[in-house]
């Protein structure tokens, strides 16, 4: 009396196989799931005997051990309460247990037997699929993302559909493909009136995909300039977009009935995120390592708005993400890489009072607080942003201005500089590197600051449409150099 | 550089390189005041500075953008004219001051109110480094002597001892810059102020100077002038162009990238460059997104007879 189905655990971004073996034997009446379940799985129990009962199938009077092999592996979640049943089902022989090993199956039961969708359906049918499974059994909410993978979906809304599928007593519906959407759904740069310089800037990292840091009193559009940059960013290729679904289905966050994520994310967490809800983590007792924002931000933009406000250790993390496109979370539990290559915008203000910069106001706050707050940024995290812009306030007239540009425009040209940045950057021109080597000697520039400054040069060029990197584009460049004053050990 | 650095083999008082009153190596401007330390300790190899001819430029340590501005833009101009800047390494005024100095020629002085190898305020510790190797660093107290708030009013007299002049760039009522204002006439040296607006407070002291009658800093020709130093240099470098048109905007007033954009029918990103290309000049600076153009500079010989009687100047020690 064994029956086994197929299911996935997710491990960090990877969905790693897990037989359930349910076996049935005389005895006093009991059920124990054995092979390192957690919390959540444990309570698989309460929910499948539930879900069997109210699907009006029966729930066998023996000594029932479910077993998730390979037993060292932790089952983090809720995934497991539809195998589970199905393998309990099938060694009670309510099911065919041999059509059941042609299926994975994946799903959290509701107490009525409702299936219920769970996060990292496209990582495990991924798996399904690489594993030589053909089709694979999921809540009906999960199997247009489930068909993303190249498997069968086989769609199921109640645990009674599932039974009634595997008897052959019903075809499984067809899943329609969900169509593609026109509009990224951003705001558009067509609202913001006047701000020349900040547009030029979003323009400027759209295209050359360099951080940016908007500095100025609060109240300057700093945090509605950045919203609008993820629009300027071309959409996502199939790839790319497999790629971020995977993350943000592991993480929970796909929103129903969009089951792809087809444009660059924008995720802007709240100054007061813990390290780990930024660069990603758990692993706890109870706890499965999740991917942070950071991760959830890969191939898009993450906004730290009031980047002085976070803490430290959270803001320094970034620093490996930011230079290798990745981050390792490595806890006593497992290890896991998350993929996070993603454009940076922060925003501060340029003192603690916010009325530096701010010509109708006085800053009230003396040079110790003005250099510790400018401190809390490091140097080192400071480097990592090409595009330093300070944005006063604008004046009235200023905001009378006509709406610019509409952002289709802008991302027309971004997508033409892209193109040329990825053939290869223009070359420095001979009176450029001339006109660098003057501002090096004149304004301090560090080595880093300098390539810093050529990155930036180059994806001016290629805006402009120029063979070589002008001096002009140099000029420019430089403008976008952090203030000498920035920055811890300024 | 290692022996300033390393606090285990601090050199005593006994060893540290000092100008002792009454050798000929002591400077003379400061011998001739009413009490000259007995010892100058000093750091740096650049003690030839001391000779000068030394302007003091001073004020407030929380100084505004405005102050910053001039106060760097003045240390710029002062050292490329061949001029030593003499200040006290504060933060605000004095830090801005010495920057400014290093931009040009280095020539500048820093008159501590602490032992001569502390780095005081800690801030300023990269700056002080940098003084070291291209200007000199000087101190009545031996290495070792804590900061403490009575010894800056005497640090100041030898800020204004050692200068022929002394430029007071913004202070409050009652701010230190203005102690070192009163030893300079006290000793009958010059004494300019910076004209600053009435309603702010940063500019009570110095339009206050003013009205006592401190000759009122217009152009760093005022200065130059009082020194009798003519501008060893051409007039600063001229620009065509966009930037042009730009420096002549920002003469009318402070301004932001944007408005000047609007206001020249210029593109952001020509004005944004044509903004490095000025500030590569000298002729304007940007802070906090907002630029200004550069202290002017008035033809040497225009008005003499109107500057002449601008300069304060109190010989008779009785202020």
């Amino acid at each position: 009396m064994l029956a086994k189905t197929l299911t996935h655990a997710v491990v960090g971004l990877e969905a790693r196989p897990v037989e359930v073996e349910a076996h049935l034997q005389r005895g006093v009446p009991a059920f124990a799931i054995v092979g390192l379940p957690d919390k959540a799985c444990q309570e698989a129990k309460e929910r499948v005997r539930s879900g069997i009962a109210s699907a009006e199938l029966e729930w066998p009077l023996r000594r029932i051990t479910v077993n998730l092999a390979p037993a060292g592996l932790r089952k983090e979640g809720s995934g497991f309460d539809l195998p589970i049943a199905l393998a309990v089902l099938a060694a009670s022989r309510q099911l065919p247990a041999d059509l059941l090993a042609d299926h994975a199956a994946l799903g959290e039961l509701a107490l009525d037997g409702r299936l219920r969708p769970v996060p990292g359906a496209l990582a495990c049918a991924e798996a399904a699929r690489r594993a030589g499974v053909a089709r694979l059994l999921c809540a009906a909410d999960s199997a247009a993302e489930v068909a993303l993978a190249g498997i069968e979906p086989i769609p199921v809304r109640h645990l009674v559909e599932a039974a009634a599928y595997l008897r052959g007593e019903q075809k499984p519906e067809p899943v329609e493909p969900v169509p593609a959407t026109d509009r990224a759904p951003y705001p558009d740069l067509a609202d913001v009136r006047g701000n020349e310089r900040a547009r030029r800037a979003l323009e400027l990292a759209a295209s050359g995909r360099h951080n940016l840091l908007l500095a100025g009193p609060p109240g300057t559009g700093k945090t509605m300039l950045a919203r609008r940059l993820p629009g300027l960013l071309p959409r996502l290729t199939l790839d790319e977009a497999l790629e971020v679904t995977r993350i943000h289905s592991v993480a929970g966050f796909l929103p129903a009935g969009r089951p792809l994520v087809e444009f660059p994310p924008f995720r802007a967490p709240h100054h007061s995120a813990s390290t780990a809800a930024i660069v990603g983590g758990g692993g706890g007792r109870d706890s499965a390592i999740r991917p942070g924002e950071a991760s959830l931000a890969h191939r898009g933009v993450l906004l730290l708005d009031e980047l002085a406000e976070f803490n430290r250790p959270a803001l320094e993390a970034l620093r490996q993400p930011l230079e290798d496109g990745f981050i390792s979370v490595a806890r006593v539990a497992g290890r896991a890489l998350f993929p996070a290559r993603f454009l940076l915008v922060g925003t501060m203000n340029l003192c603690p009072c916010g009325a530096r910069g701010d010509p109708a106001a006085e800053c009230s706050c003396t040079p110790q607080r003005i250099s510790s707050y400018a401190a809390r940024l490091s140097r080192a995290l400071l480097d990592r942003f090409d595009l330093v812009l300070s944005v006063p306030r604008a004046r009235a007239h200023e905001l009378a201005a006509a709406g610019g540009e509409p952002t289709s425009a802008v991302a027309t040209r971004v997508a033409e500089a892209r193109g040329v940045l990825r053939e290869r950057s223009p070359p420095l021109a001979g009176d450029a590197k001339a006109l660098l080597d003057r501002a090096v000697d004149r304004i301090p520039l560090s080595g880093r600051g300098r390539a810093r400054v050529v990155r930036v040069a180059a994806s001016a060029a290629a805006l402009a449409g120029s063979e070589l990197t002008a001096p002009e584009h140099i000029a420019e460049a430089l403008s976008y150099r952090p203030p000498a004053d920035f920055g811890s050990g300024a | 550089m290692s022996r300033h650095s390393g606090r285990a083999s601090e050199p005593g008082a006994d060893t540290w390189p000092s100008l002792r009153l009454g050798t000929p190596e002591y400077p003379s401007l400061l011998a001739a005041i009413h009490d000259p330390p007995r010892r100058l300790y000093v750091r740096g190899d650049h003690t030839e500075l001391l000779g000068g001819p030394c302007v003091a430029v001073v004020g407030a340590r929380s100084c505004s953008r405005y102050g910053a501005h001039v106060a760097r833009s003045l240390g710029r101009e002062l050292a490329a004219a061949g001029v030593v800047v003499v200040s006290g390494l504060a933060r605000g005024v004095d830090g801005e001051t010495h920057r400014g100095a290093l931009e040009a020629t280095g020539a500048t002085i820093a008159v501590l109110g602490c032992g001569v190898d502390r780095d005081y305020p800690r801030a300023h510790q990269e700056l002080a480094r940098r003084i070291t190797a291209e200007g000199l660093i000087v101190s009545e107290y031996e290495p070792g002597v804590e900061p403490a708030p009575w010894r800056f009013p005497a640090r100041n007299r030898i800020v204004a001892g050692l200068s022929l002049v002394t430029v007071v760039v913004e202070a409050r009522d009652r701010s230190g810059a203005l102690i070192t204002a009163d030893f300079a006439v006290e000793e009958g040296r010059d004494v300019f102020a910076v004209p600053g607006e009435i309603t702010s407070s940063l500019s009570v002291g110095t339009n206050a100077l003013i009205r006592q009658g401190a000759a009122p800093l217009l152009s760093v020709d005022d200065v130059l002038f009082a020194l009798g130093i003519d501008r060893r240099e051409a007039p600063p470098p001229s620009v065509q162009g966009p930037a042009a048109a730009l420096l002549a905007e920002l003469q009318v007033g402070a301004a932001d990238v944007d408005s000047l954009a609007r206001r020249t029918g210029l593109a952001a990103p020509e004005v944004a460059a044509a903004l490095v290309e000025l500030e590569l000049a000298g002729l304007a600076t940007g802070a906090d997104g907002i630029f200004r153009a550069a202290v002017q500079a008035e033809a040497v010989g225009e008005q003499e007879a109107a500057r002449d009687s601008r300069i304060m100047s109190r010989g008779d020690g009785s202020a």
